[in-house]
């Protein structure tokens, strides 16, 4: 399970705990995410994200 | 149970209103806004043409379904007159509202420039999705459009145009585009990018008057040469939105005086995003802002006074999207710093370099995007 963080907004996702209330269990990879989802906090697209690994 | 209100529906404040919600589902909502509360990202706006998208494509949720997932009232097309900061209340077109906590986020104004000729009427901003509305709605004849200024936006609305058709000029006084953010080198490279796509540059030099020409505008630089187009964009730059602020006698700098808490010099109004200035630095970006925006929710759920968090920006660079030269830049983060320069056109890397030879910044563009995430790593936080 790996941590990223948007080197845009500074947004963090956990795939060990997912995003439950968007429907994203837990465990789900970054990559697993469906393309048509946006983001919780600002509303940008997933094409928009630039995900990278954070320890 | 008085009211949470936050005036501004842009990213700042309905980030805000989504983070409060997270933690607090009880205290009432309130938002207010001088457009019609559309939910849209920004951003998308200078790439519109490119990601095939009207206006109405890029609206992702209308008033109505924010009002519903955020449980708050939302209040359109209204615009606030006044802080009585004494009764924690504000008016607007003659209501009075009370306010628990007040959350000042209504962002930057485009810097309008002075200029000669009897079209400035005509000349475009472009700062909301409304504005853009207009602009699109204008571009359905034209067919060269001529913009002013080389910075961020500019830059990134010469590259969705010219790729969608247009024929593109643009000006500015600057030697080289996006002087303010990169080194010269990096700058002729989205130069010679966009130039290769078509645009054409008049760099070094000033607009200084717009006017009707026949059926076209005629925008006159300061080395007497003009440029004929159909429509005009100025994009010159931003200041930040502080005059309702200033009014109520709030602490004022480049943008509303807040600290790491980002409350203001009154203890129960904050503010962020565009309009504010957070321990001393104004950087009106998508990054900074959300992050403002995940403490501010917090703080607002209950944590203020001594417990409030405090703000810290990672290392967020600023990615600037002229496809045709991508550009990733984070800009010095102390002053003093000198710039080394490697690569060839137009694929740079350069690093800032403190005096004790710390990297402080960096400017990639073209193929040396793809570094982004080892400088990252390397580069220090915006604010630790």
């Amino acid at each position: 399970m790996k941590k990223w963080q948007c080197i845009v907004c500074g947004f963090e996702y956990d795939e060990a705990e997912g995003m439950p209330d968007e429907g994203i269990e837990p465990g789900t990879k970054w990559e697993d995410i469906p393309d048509d989802w946006t983001c919780p906090d600002c509303g940008a697209p997933k094409d928009d994200f630039e995900m990278m690994e954070v320890d | 149970m008085d009211p949470i209100i936050i005036v501004g529906t842009g990213l700042a404040g309905y980030g805000t209103a989504r983070e409060f919600r997270k933690h607090d589902k009880e205290r009432p909502l309130v938002l207010i806004t001088r457009d019609d509360g559309a939910n849209y990202y920004k951003p998308d706006l200078s790439e519109a043409h490119a990601k095939n998208a009207t206006p109405d494509d890029l609206v992702k949720k209308d008033v109505d379904a924010m009002a519903e997932e955020l449980d708050a009232t939302i209040h359109t097309h209204r615009q606030v007159e006044s802080i009585d900061r004494g009764n924690r209340q504000i008016v607007l077109n003659g209501d009075t509202l009370t306010y628990h906590k007040l959350v000042l986020a209504f962002g930057a104004d485009p810097i309008v420039l002075k200029l000669a000729g009897d079209a400035t009427q005509a000349i475009h901003k472009v700062n909301n999705l409304f504005d853009y509305r207009s602009f699109r709605s204008n571009l359905g004849d034209a067919k060269h459009v001529a913009i002013l200024g080389a910075g961020l936006i500019g830059c990134e609305f010469a590259n969705d145009l010219v790729e969608a058709g247009y024929e593109v000029s643009i000006a500015d006084p600057a030697d080289w585009p996006l002087s303010q953010l990169l080194p010269k080198a990096c700058g002729e490279a989205v130069e010679r990018g966009l130039a290769k796509a078509g645009v054409h540059w008049h760099l070094g030099h000033a607009a200084t008057g717009v006017h009707h020409s026949n059926k076209q505008l005629q925008i006159l630089l300061d080395n007497d040469e003009s440029i004929h187009a159909d429509a005009v964009l100025s994009a010159v730059g931003l200041r930040a939105g502080i005059d309702l602020a200033e009014k109520a006698g709030l602490k004022i700098d480049k943008g509303i005086v807040v600290d790491r808490t980002l409350v203001t010099s009154d203890p129960n109004i904050y503010a962020l995003g565009d309009c504010a200035e957070v321990d001393g630095q104004w950087r009106p970006y998508v990054g900074p802002l959300m992050q403002c925006a995940r403490t501010l929710g917090k703080t607002l759920a209950g944590g203020d006074g001594e417990t409030a968090g405090r703000v810290k920006y990672p290392t967020l660079p600023i990615i600037v999207k002229t496809h045709v030269c991508p550009v990733v830049v984070m800009p010095p983060v102390e002053s003093g710093g000198q710039w080394e320069i490697d690569g060839d056109m137009p694929d740079f890397e350069a690093r800032c370099m403190s005096e004790d030879g710390r990297l402080i910044g960096f400017a990639l563009t073209g193929e040396a995007t793809n570094k982004r995430r080892d400088y990252i790593k390397e580069a220090p936080p915006l604010m630790a």
